[in-house]
């Protein structure tokens, strides 16, 4: 029997399907991943944000489908009545292991939640594949449909140097694992601004500027929405960057408030991050029906005039 | 939008290339010289949206004359089109054809791949100074083979086959590669009338209507508009006919279920992205039968109700765009093409689109991204393309070869097609036979014939050539041994065997070739081709090609077992969880030659 609820306008369905045995209702238009998570089911996910079109790229959350060849992502497959879902099995772990194991040997997670977590729960080993190889600086150079033959001594990764052009956020590709949120976020989805993209191909594939150029010849408008949406930490502000670069960044100890951005009349929300009773840097929430995690360049970044000490 | 051009301006020969695309810039619209009067108005926005589909060809257009994309080049482009200048960077640096460096005029593209390779071809650290390594340029059956692109004003391309390393080298010193093989030298059986699909390779001129016509041309068209779309897809599903580009997935099915969506606006795309290794059949028919395709495609449209039709032709068959551009042109010229065909009342187009260097856009939603101006990178499915494809309208997606099965169905009924073949593999096949074989080059046979007749059909092994394996399918397909000489080429027979035909690739190889060789380059190929989307394929790729860097040292030891291993994990991964089908089969090949060659277990 189906039931409906309602929503505003639209009348959702709800359907009926299977996941691991046991007989479950999702809403019509939801994903197997809402679905999973309904149900108790905890999936991995890394390239999936909540407020950006799952790109499905990054390929942990895999679960398997009844009926389907392959594997599906959970994070973009739109449930339908009669599915018969398989979230932990041999395959699915298999998938999801060989995933953090790839991801671990190309890129730097050190600052990606849960990761530790999961390698150790799927047995993932991302050193099987060798002693990751540091050389790589001229990622930006990269010869479409080209490359150096391997000799397999070592495993290649995405590292290239810290990108440090600007004053207000830093870009760390060795930590990207080319989730396309920050080129969504930058782009059609919220902010229509187009300052990054995905160029080059394959392996190769890197977020850039046009021709690679400086963020400050970029199009760029400093709005930090690429920041928020960041999953790895390869997009951080720079008070952020520096503190951990001289290891005072203290997490734990940080304290966050809400409160409304006082520069205009929009209302954003603004999540204040203070440590030391120093604002050490600004998110909003995803969740916020004004902002959906986004701000501008004053309400990201427009705080130092808060914390001007009479004495300094 | 509001577009953030950075001072670099595109040179006068830059804008000319754009314009003559895009016509001039009016004064008043981005991009436009600025007057006295309207120097304040720089109209975008509104009025230039919908462009984006424009924006491969002016890519083309500015490469093919000034040699590659400055960022002038593309901050030009950029107005024009209304697109951010990152996005254009993003979208050229997709495609292997364009660059965004400063490079030579003249482009010397040596293929490695495997066919080449296998004949005495160059690899790619011996390449010759001043040329460059191209992945398979479909020209197997006269390897190795060269292709040369020189820029200019007027965009010249040469193709010389096979070539020597000193006739590479005096290529790049500028000189000219002759007049290219004539196109029936590459089907053995032409000319012979009583072939079905290459019954006009080497008797009909591929650049006259008038003798297409006269030999049987729109005989199909005209019988299909009097029998009826709903009857035309009868027959074709009726005939059996599956895909020929690799999927096999029935046509009949695949055009039913596009007209019967309840969305009007439908699209056509023909996919001639030969690009698999070891494959030249579609090259094969559009260079020597182009108005045989133009017509099929009519046909597909009607029964199908498309409005528009693309042809997304790789960018490296110059001979195959020029005989098809006549086609198409020499169509419309004859109402066989445009406003009310035939004068039957059904109108329909064709626009040919040039890749630019891209395996993946062979993928079909790939090609969606690739036409609507976006990186060639493959959608996630479902929507499937029969309810939302390209520009987001159901779109029917056929290879060549498929489409050019239409005709005879049309013209002698689906009933008397399915005669032919067997149970599970209706009608007439092409394959591509090239390596150590006596006479390489496309084959038409019924359904049924087994590897061994193939071979022989091309004449058999070359004198003191032993057989060592042959590769059916291209790189994503599969190796068999001498032991699977008898192997029916057939669907159905080959998934028994746990191989494929994919597209109709098979590649013989002698006891000269090097199958680690082959397959470090199949791994190199794949690597290079990923579009980098997910991860199973961008990481997955690299990690294969490094364990079998590695079994090359450890052959024989002990230490292999643990990269075996590596490498049975990474496929499962691959095909368990990629996107598309260039990650699903991107460990097909090499797993066939570790389990039925045995290579790297001795």
């Amino acid at each position: 029997m189906s039931t409906q609820v309602t929503t505003g306008l639209q009348v959702r369905r709800s359907v009926e399907l299977t996941i691991d045995g046991e007989k479950v209702t999702a809403l019509e238009g939801s994903t197997l991943l809402d679905a999973c998570r309904a149900s108790g089911k905890e999936i991995p996910t890394l390239c999936y944000g909540d407020t950006i079109t799952p790109k499905n790229a990054c390929r942990v959350c895999m679960v398997e489908l009844e009926g389907s060849r392959t594997l599906v992502p959970s994070c973009s497959r739109k449930v339908e009545a009669g599915m018969i879902v398989k979230t932990n099995n041999e395959r699915t772990s298999h998938s999801r292991k060989l995933v953090l194991e790839l991801l671990g040997s190309s890129v730097d997670l050190s600052l990606t939640k849960n990761v530790a977590r999961w390698n150790e729960g799927y047995g993932a080993q991302p050193t099987r594949f060798g002693a990751p190889s540091y050389h790589h600086s001229d990622r930006d150079e990269a010869i479409t449909g080209h490359h150096h033959q391997p000799d397999g001594s070592t495993a290649e990764t995405v590292h290239q140097d810290v990108k440090v052009d600007n004053t207000l956020y830093v870009r760390d590709y060795s930590k990207c694992i080319l989730c396309y949120q920050c080129v969504d976020a930058c782009g059609e989805q919220w902010q229509n601004t187009f300052a990054i993209t995905t160029a080059g191909r394959g392996f190769d594939a890197r977020i850039s500027t046009e021709f690679a150029v400086d963020l400050t010849d970029s199009a760029c408008v400093y709005c930090g929405n690429c920041i928020q949406v960041c999953p790895t930490g390869a997009l951080m502000f720079t008070s952020e960057y520096e503190m951990r670069q001289d290891g005072t960044w203290n997490e734990p100890e940080q304290t966050q408030t809400d409160t409304i951005c006082p520069y205009c009349g929009v209302g954003c929300a603004l999540t204040l991050h203070v440590q030391d009773n120093t604002i050490v840097k600004v998110t909003s929430p995803s969740d916020h029906s004004v902002t959906h995690g986004n701000l501008c360049i004053k309400g990201r970044f427009g705080f130092q005039h808060v914390q001007n000490r009479a004495s300094d | 939008m509001d577009l953030k051009i950075a001072s670099a301006v595109a040179t006068a020969e830059e804008r000319n290339a754009v314009d003559s695309l895009l016509g001039l810039a009016p004064e008043t619209s981005q991009g436009g010289e600025r007057n006295v009067i309207g120097h304040r108005v720089a109209r975008g926005g509104e009025s230039l949206r919908g462009l984006r589909h424009l924006l491969l060809p002016t890519l083309h257009a500015v490469n093919d004359r000034i040699g590659w994309l400055s960022r002038g080049a593309i901050n030009y482009i950029s107005q024009r089109l209304d697109i951010a200048p990152a996005d254009i960077y993003g979208v050229a640096t997709f495609y292997a054809l364009f660059t965004t460096n400063e490079r030579p005029a003249r482009q010397v593209h040596v293929c490695v791949d495997l066919a080449c390779r296998a004949m005495s071809g160059c690899k790619e650290d011996s390449i010759p100074n001043g040329a460059v390594a191209s992945p398979c340029l479909g020209v197997c059956e006269r390897a190795p083979a060269v292709l040369v692109i020189e820029t200019g004003s007027t965009l010249r391309y040469e193709v010389l086959a096979p070539a020597t390393t000193t006739e590479i080298n005096d290529l790049v010193a500028g000189k000219s590669a002759g007049v290219e093989q004539e196109i029936s030298a590459a089907v053995p059986q032409a000319p012979d009338a009583s072939l079905v699909l290459l019954s006009r390779i080497g008797r009909v001129d591929p650049l006259s209507i008038d003798d297409y016509i006269a030999s049987n041309g729109y005989v199909a068209l005209r019988r299909a508009i009097a029998i009826g779309a709903e009857q035309v897809i009868t027959e074709v599903t009726a005939s059996g006919l599956v895909g020929r580009g690799g999927a096999a997935f029935p046509t009949g099915r695949k055009w039913s279920a596009v007209a019967g969506q309840p969305v009007k606006t439908r699209y056509l795309i023909c996919n001639a992205d030969e690009s698999e290794p070891g494959t030249f059949k579609d090259r094969v028919l559009m260079e020597g039968d182009p108005f045989a395709l133009v017509e099929a495609m009519t046909i597909a449209a009607f029964a199908t109700g498309c409005q528009h039709g693309w042809i997304y032709l790789r960018g490296e068959y110059p001979r195959a765009l020029k005989n098809l551009t006549n086609a198409v042109e020499s169509a419309r010229s004859r109402s066989m093409l445009g406003e009310n065909i035939l004068g039957s009342g059904f109108s329909f187009d064709i626009t040919i689109f040039r890749g630019a260097g891209a395996y993946i856009c062979g993928e079909e939603t790939a090609i969606f991204n690739s036409i609507e101006g976006y990186r060639g990178e493959p959608r996630n499915k479902p929507p499937f393309p029969v309810e939302v494809g390209l520009f987001g309208k159901p779109t029917v997606v056929n290879n060549v070869e498929t489409l050019l099965n239409v005709l005879p169905i049309i013209n002698d009924t689906g009933e008397k097609y399915a005669t032919w073949g067997t149970t599970g593999s209706k009608g007439k096949k092409l394959f591509c036979v090239s390596g150590a074989v006596n006479k390489p080059g496309v084959y038409e046979v019924t359904f049924g014939a087994t590897l061994r007749e193939l071979i022989n059909l091309a004449g058999g092994l070359k004198t003191g050539s032993q057989l060592q394996a042959v590769l059916l399918g291209g790189a994503a397909g599969g190796f068999v041994g001498p032991q699977d000489l008898d192997l029916e080429l057939t669907l159905e027979a080959a998934r028994a065997a746990g191989t494929t035909l994919g597209s109709g690739v098979i590649l013989v190889l002698d006891q000269s070739v090097d199958m680690v060789d082959q397959l470090q380059r199949i791994a190199a190929f794949f690597r290079d081709e990923s579009c980098g989307q997910c991860v199973p394929c961008r990481v997955g790729t690299v990690r294969q090609q490094e364990a079998l860097a590695r079994l090359v040292k450890s052959s024989g030891t002990g230490n292999s077992a643990v990269d075996l291993q590596l490498l049975r994990d990474l496929g499962q991964v691959m095909r368990d969880a990629s996107i598309c089908g260039l990650g699903q089969t991107a460990h097909n090949a090499i797993d066939s030659a570790l389990t039925r060659l045995k290579v790297f277990s001795a």
